[in-house]
């Protein structure tokens, strides 16, 4: 027995293949645990949980630099020393120059080396909000949430954020399971989503571009130690492809934890803004229940 | 030439698809076509237009590189370093490449010599053509956290055409505003359901701080519900296309055909958007 609380993650790899609609199912299902949405720039999780929110922060996870105007004499050394094109000279006149040097917020990446270079002390390099975070009550427990800000950096350090908040508030209400709904793709955000935790459950879809992606993503937990676990979704849109999928995941020494069939109710559900295992009992409805019994018994046994 | 980018806020709304479907469509005709894939963390276009690669080339970046012996422990570059990337202990410094941005500050300020630039491998870029179309593609390393480096190598490695395609990857973060910043048009692909709509509005908040023209394609358009409509009416967007959901599609789709291949109606749907894209 390591720490008390179990962190349960879920990506994808390919985006759309439906790991939300599966994380609100198994927070139906689990009866008791804290939920993390880690899909800090397309957040959904909401969306099918109703959360009331009861604590907002903003969150800064890095600096950026701007150009005091006034103090700018245009000699031009913040745009030499800048390695990410963020410098321009086309900021406005002062009292000695025509025009002076101007940053370009987005295309700052936070460095400060501008600011360390500057002779004239021209440039603010302070503390950036990135972005919110949230803490929330919703009917299957608790739930931490953020957004991070249109354009923004750092998602990564948001992530590790929203998990170790999602951790405390388990270990707080002495609840076991952290539930994490991850976001799509191999980089900063996955990455950050997924180590140190204790189960990876990948979703995927019976295509061409989910298997590769899956096949990607399965390096990626391996590169991490992280042990990982595949649920097919949609597996009867081509159940060729599906049987491919399990043969290359074994290969890969990941287990299948279930295949859960194509359901219009899927979309009804999330209209009707819930998960789909509260919006009906059949169809795709048992697929889910027993994806979530094989995880959750893997995770025990752990 | 003209640059045209497809990104969505939600993943697995139909960006690729659209994107290998433009570029195929838009090469049967008179004019030169590139597909640039940046989407580098899970690059999928190849899988649908098939090219033959010619050229292999890694992708580099800059790193700060450690002259054994030099360093006489002044603390500047730890001092400067905002990514915790640069660590000194008494006259050793220690760099850790997987957390650097590339900035260049801890070489510039060592007085001594003992950080000096040097080179990591974080991708590849691939090269070649699919039919009549230039394509292009980056390929992050797996355990790689940044991928802007790589999609910026694809973009200067687009060869001349007068349409280029840029496939963008999903969300609203970094990965996104690199892939899209200097398009000259965006399409926003997206689904009628509440996660779509919910992304779509972020993805539109994205392109007008960038300031960038852009319209909808409503994909799998009879699925869902009308939201998203009214949200596009209500706040003035142009819609490009409504494309209807049809299992015959998601059938070539999982098995990586072009839809414009395999259903002869959606050829029609491209061809007309391709020629719309084009007037600007």
């Amino acid at each position: 027995m390591g720490k008390k609380q179990q962190e349960l993650v879920i990506i994808s790899g390919k985006g759309g293949t439906g790991k939300t609609s599966i994380v609100a199912s198994f927070a139906a299902l689990a009866g008791k645990c804290v939920m993390a949405d880690c899909d800090v720039d397309a957040a959904d999780l909401h969306l099918v949980l109703d959360p009331q929110v009861i604590r907002s922060e903003s969150f800064s996870g890095g600096k950026r630099a701007s150009v005091i105007t006034g103090r700018c004499t245009a000699c031009g050394t913040c745009a030499e020393v800048c390695r990410f094109d963020a410098v321009s000279f086309d900021g406005p006149s002062n009292s000695r120059v025509e025009k002076t040097f101007r940053i370009d917020p987005v295309a700052c990446e936070g460095c400060g080396v501008c600011s360390w270079f500057c002779e004239d002390d021209a440039i603010d390099f302070g503390p950036a909000v990135n972005g919110e975070w949230f803490v929330s009550e919703t009917r299957h427990g608790p739930m931490v949430h953020a957004r991070l800000g249109i354009a923004e950096e750092n998602s990564g350090k948001l992530v590790s954020l929203v998990r170790k908040e999602a951790v405390n508030l388990a270990e707080e209400r002495g609840i076991g399971l952290v539930v994490i709904d991850g976001s799509p793709g191999i980089g900063c955000p996955v990455i950050a989503s997924i180590t140190g935790a204790d189960m990876v459950l990948v979703v995927t879809e019976p295509t061409v571009s989910g298997l590769h992606d899956l096949l990607r993503v399965a390096d990626l937990t391996r590169h991490f130690a992280t042990p990982a676990m595949v649920c097919i979704n949609k597996w009867d849109l081509n159940p060729q492809v599906a049987s491919e999928i399990e043969e290359q995941a074994c290969k890969k020494g990941l287990r299948i934890a279930g295949k859960v069939r194509y359901d219009r109710a899927v979309t009804k559900a999330q209209i009707s803004r819930l998960p789909v295992v509260e919006y009906q009992d059949n169809g795709c409805s048992g697929d889910i229940r027993s994806v979530w019994e094989s995880v959750s018994s893997l995770m025990q046994s752990t | 030439m003209r640059k045209i980018a497809i990104a969505s806020g939600k993943g697995g709304t139909g960006k690729t698809t659209v994107a290998t479907n433009l570029a195929a469509v838009a090469s049967r005709g008179s004019i030169r076509v590139a597909y640039l894939d940046c989407d580098v963390e899970e690059p999928n276009g190849a899988l649908f237009l098939r090219p033959q690669i010619e050229e292999k080339r890694p992708v580099n970046v800059s790193v700060p590189g450690v002259q054994e012996g030099m360093c006489t422990g002044c603390g500047l570059c730890r001092e400067i370093c905002q990514y915790g990337a640069v660590a000194v202990v008494n006259r050793n410094v220690l760099v850790f490449p997987e957390l650097c941005h590339g900035c260049a500050g801890c070489w510039m300020v060592c007085q001594t010599g003992a950080l000096v630039e040097s080179k990591r491998t974080i991708g590849r870029l691939e090269m070649g053509r699919a039919d009549k179309v230039h394509f292009v593609q980056g390929i992050l390393n797996i355990g790689e956290a940044m991928s802007p480096p790589v999609i910026r190598q694809v973009k200067t490695s687009a060869m001349d055409a007068d349409l280029l395609i840029i496939d963008s990857p999903p969300g609203t973060s970094c990965p996104v505003i690199e892939s899209i910043r200097d398009a000259d048009y965006v399409v926003l692909v997206t689904e009628p359901t509440p996660f779509g709509l919910n992304d779509l509005v972020l993805a539109v908040e994205t392109v007008r701080m960038l300031a960038l023209p852009f319209g909808v394609v409503i994909n799998r358009s009879d699925t869902g519900d009308g939201q998203t409509l009214d949200y596009c009416r209500k706040q003035d967007i142009v819609i490009l296309a409504e494309i209807p959901d049809d299992r015959r599609v998601a059938e070539a789709y999982s098995r990586g055909e072009l839809a414009c291949d395999a259903v002869q109606d959606y050829s029609a749907v491209f061809a007309s958007l391709v020629k719309r894209l084009l007037k600007g």
